[in-house]
């Protein structure tokens, strides 16, 4: 075999394996891939300044200068679900990274010391479930200010019991296998177990949990934008667009909140087929 | 008095009400092999994992080569002193090595824990590691899903004695084997044990295994012992009732299920009548026929 | 001549198409004789479970099957899935190696047994009359109260019970049974199989006893079957077999197996078993052979009869001298 294939398949051999040949699985990764894209390059992609008004444009429905219309304010609908990508993406990439490093320490360490630890962290994660996320992440604006960084930490910790809660009782079921308990009785210290092998073996699992938890995330943090906690106007974002979109509806103009409500839909979709493919891998992997 | 291996004086340990081992005793000759053995329940697994430190002793003492390790380890020099003394191969060949480790690497990281050698010298001792349990350069590079169950296994072997330990713990490390692979491993076992001079303390329900494989035997049930001594002479004239079941429980020509079935209830049915009076005033400690612990290996 | 309770003629199973295509069994025929126990021994990837289950029509997923495998003279490979669920709940009954991963736990056990019955359309009274009587033949005390309990509250040897007793509820002339004792301790072991035995003698069952111990198989079967990368390669009397074994990989077994009468050590085969995708061209045991020569790895051997063996030996008829 050349080289060059070998190179090539290299590269795309971990989407390849995420995939697994499944081509809905394989779409969702497309999609994905081309949103980030977009966020990426969204001032050279997008066809106008999305904060520009161009009042003849109005409400006017798809024209070929603007293909998925303007909103009330005149402003290009399509730039303006380009440029929302950005904090669209950026809010919940924070949030699941926050939130997965956090839920996997709190794991990890309750499953690994066990007794009065375990109990302490598992009472703490439970008390953050009872607790509603949106209503946190109203209190928290109060004492940041509206934006992306109370709604951010909000959910932030809202999931990170969801990570914890899996981690545990992964951790708990690693921990008990023989190769863990060889480690141990090699004499290597609990924390270099832990990280250098219990860590990267469930490491995958928890990942596909995040994956799934980063389109939950974003409908989070789109509803608060749309009640008018989060990014706040005229920044793009789909949330607030949304919001903003809802009187044009009354006028008959669908477009400027249906596109962001789909691009939202499509988003959770796409990263939760994703997330439970992975999940699905492990399982499988898991089984032989 | 001799130098043991392995000294293990009336071991205790309960989980919530239920006595999982009940007042052990045993000792190891250095080099020697003892097998533990009785079915699921009978506390051999237990015993095995607080000898190496995976469960604590409600009460007892463990010596290894003389040193204490009824306590749990305190500090980094006592963890890794016991480490050298005393490793274990568990059952399932399977889950025993990290899948994300290769060979090479499972078998390099108790020599960087534990001795100070450069990366040349501890290379070399790896391969002479794999070498000793017939797994070459090929199956080094390769990750454990690449093995079969008998490589996994050398694989483990090798592992466990990168720390020079005293003495090997096998859990039933043959029982997941093919029967054509687990003659080669036991035959391997024996071929090492000559070399370096290794105890072996086999852990194992498998009375026919034991035959060939151990010195001495120690027949456990419900957690307590109810006969030692010489393999040889246990397994020619079994005295207590729980032995007898055990050998005749060995599927062979002319085998009579049957029987065994009966008489595992008597001996349930006797175990609970002898229990039950006594009881109030004395806990139980041996069972109801004459001849409990007549043979013992302590001293 | 009667037709046989169960006769698999040349079983070829594979795995069809996609990058996992390979072969799983080559060539399989055996047969089991109304009230006859027979052993099919062999170790991991020879195939003995594939072609255990193939019985019932359980074919690993994405396989092709070729051959005939007739129950009562009527094949599993052409019959509608209509006969066959029929087959499964009245003719064939499968009792398997892990009682706690076959039974579902969030049922009681009256549900487990009574369940085929069910579905036979007897009425649930009398289901579980049935049930109890067959819960005290596999030795379960107060089978009335174990109709009520959960799988969680038995231990594993009583599960196997349960389970032999579900699979007895629909009168089944052809008992299968995979590894049924592996998962239990030897004395439970015991007791497992004499309840087996008992059954099967009394109500005149065939059965086909899968295995990897040939002791176990010698004490209970027959007649054995050894099998060896997805073939057959021997065939005797359970006792002959064990006295006279004709095949090398069947005397590397016997070999191998640790005993408590005797004072050899077990020795090893060399190598590692195979399955039929991994096995070389000629006889699959060459590799592992003590009696190879260079024409084994050339010529795959047939099976022929010898001494009232079936062997697949090249050497089959030289060896017999040594």
């Amino acid at each position: 075999m050349t080289a060059v294939p070998i190179h090539r398949r290299r590269f795309l051999a971990p989407l390849a394996r995420i995939t697994g040949g499944d081509k809905l699985v394989g779409a969702a990764l497309v999609v994905l891939i081309v949103l980030i894209l977009a966020a990426v390059f969204a001032p050279l992609i997008s066809p106008h300044d999305p904060d520009a008004v161009d009042l003849s444009a109005t409400l006017s429905g798809s024209t070929p200068e603007h293909l998925l219309g303007a909103d009330q304010s005149g402003r290009d609908v399509l730039s303006r679900l380009i440029f929302g990508a950005r904090t669209g993406l950026l809010g919940p990439l924070m949030v699941v990274i926050v939130s997965t490093v956090l839920g996997m320490l709190i794991g990890v360490a309750a499953a690994w010391y066990g007794g009065v630890v375990d109990s302490v962290l598992s009472r703490a994660m439970e008390l953050v479930f009872s607790f509603p996320a949106l209503l946190l992440a109203i209190l928290l604006v109060a004492v940041f200010g509206v934006g992306l960084t109370a709604p951010v930490i909000a959910m932030s910790v809202a999931y990170a019991p969801y990570v914890g809660r899996l981690a545990r009782s992964v951790a708990l079921q690693e921990k008990a296998r023989p190769y863990i308990q060889a480690y141990k009785v090699q004499g290597w210290s609990g924390w270099v177990i832990c990280v250098k092998h219990l860590l990267p073996n469930i490491a995958p699992l928890i990942l596909a949990q995040s994956a799934i938890n980063f389109g939950y995330a974003l409908m989070d943090l789109a509803a608060l934008s749309f009640l008018g906690f989060g990014v706040q106007p005229p920044t793009s974002d789909w949330g607030a667009m949304i919001n903003e979109g809802a009187s044009a509806m009354l006028q008959g103009a669908m477009l400027p909140a249906l596109a962001p409500g789909v691009a939202i839909v499509i988003t959770v979709v796409a990263f939760s087929l994703v997330g439970e493919s992975i999940a699905d891998r492990v399982a499988r992997r898991e089984e032989r | 008095m001799t130098e043991y291996a392995l000294e293990v004086e009336n071991l205790r340990k309960s989980f919530g009400g239920h006595v999982a081992v009940d007042d052990v005793s045993f000792s190891l000759k250095p080099g020697g092999s003892l097998a533990i053995v009785g079915e699921s329940g009978s506390g051999k697994t237990t015993t095995a994992r607080m000898l190496v430190g995976l469960e604590r002793p409600d009460s007892g003492r463990i010596r290894v080569v003389g040193r204490d390790r009824s306590n749990a380890a305190r500090g980094k020099a006592t963890r890794l002193a016991r480490a050298r003394e005393l490793q274990m191969v568990f059952q399932d060949p399977y889950l025993s090595l990290d899948p994300r480790v290769s060979v090479a690497q499972c078998v390099e990281e108790p020599l960087r824990l534990h001795f100070g050698m450069s990366p040349r010298e501890r290379r070399a001792r790896r391969d002479e590691l794999l070498e000793r349990v017939g797994l070459g350069e090929r199956e080094a590079d390769a990750l454990p899903r690449r093995l079969s169950g008998g490589q996994r296994q050398r694989v483990a072997i090798a592992r466990a004695l990168a720390t020079e330990p005293k003495v090997l713990i096998l859990d039933e490390a043959t029982a997941a084997l093919d029967v054509s692979i687990q003659a080669q491993i036991l035959d391997l076992l024996a071929e090492i044990r000559r070399d370096t001079g290794v105890g072996y303390l086999f852990v194992t329900h498998n009375l026919a295994l034991v035959r060939h494989i151990a010195d001495d035997i120690l027949v456990l049930y419900q957690g307590r012992v109810v006969e030692s001594g010489p393999t040889r002479d246990v397994l020619a004239a079994p005295e207590h009732p729980y032995t007898r079941l055990l050998l005749h429980s060995v599927p062979r020509p002319g085998w009579d299920p049957a029987q065994i079935a009966a008489d595992r209830r008597a001996l349930a049915t006797a175990l609970r009548e002898a229990r039950a009076p006594s009881a109030a005033a004395e806990p139980a400690r041996h069972d109801p026929d004459a001849a409990p612990t007549r043979r013992s290996v302590t001293p | 001549m009667t037709t046989r309770l169960l006769e698999i003629e040349n079983l070829n199973v594979r795995l069809a198409a996609g990058r996992a295509a390979r072969p799983i069994l080559d060539g399989v025929s055996l047969h089991v004789e109304r009230g006859e126990a027979v052993g099919l021994v062999g170790e991991s990837g020879s195939g003995k479970s594939v072609t255990c289950r193939s019985v019932l029509g359980l074919l690993p997923e994405g396989s092709q099957a070729a051959g005939s495998l007739r129950v009562d003279g009527e094949d599993i490979l052409t019959m509608s899935s209509n006969r066959l669920r029929e087959l499964r709940r009245r003719d064939v009954s499968m009792i398997f190696q892990d009682p706690r991963a076959s039974i579902n736990p969030i049922r009681r056990i009256g549900d487990f047994v009574t369940e085929g019955m069910r579905a036979g359309g007897v009425p649930q009274k009398d289901a579980l009359k049935r049930a109890e009587e067959l819960l005290e033949s596999v030795g379960i005390r107060e089978p009335r109260a174990a109709l009520r309990s959960y799988p969680h509250e038995f231990s594993g040897g009583m599960l196997q019970r349960v389970m032999i007793a579900g699979a007895l509820a629909g009168g089944p002339r052809l008992l299968l049974a995979d590894e049924p004792t592996t998962a239990l301790d030897v004395t439970t072991q015991a007791e497992v199989i004499s309840i087996i035995t008992r059954l099967q003698a009394e109500r005149d069952m065939g059965m086909l006893f899968v295995t990897h111990d040939l002791e176990l198989a010698a004490a209970i079967c027959d007649r054995i079957y050894v099998m060896y990368a997805g073939r057959i390669v021997e065939a005797q009397s359970a006792e002959r077999l064990f006295r006279r074994p004709r095949h090398p990989y069947t005397s590397g077994l016997l070999a191998a197996t640790p005993r408590l009468e005797s004072d050899q050590p077990p020795h090893g085969v060399p190598g590692r078993p195979v399955s039929l995708a991994e096995a070389p061209d000629g006889c699959a045991f060459a590799a592992r052979c003590a009696h190879a020569r260079p024409g084994c790895t050339e010529d795959e051997p047939v099976q022929r009869e010898i001494d009232g063996a079936q062997v697949a030996c090249l050497r089959a008829e030289e060896l017999i001298h040594d």
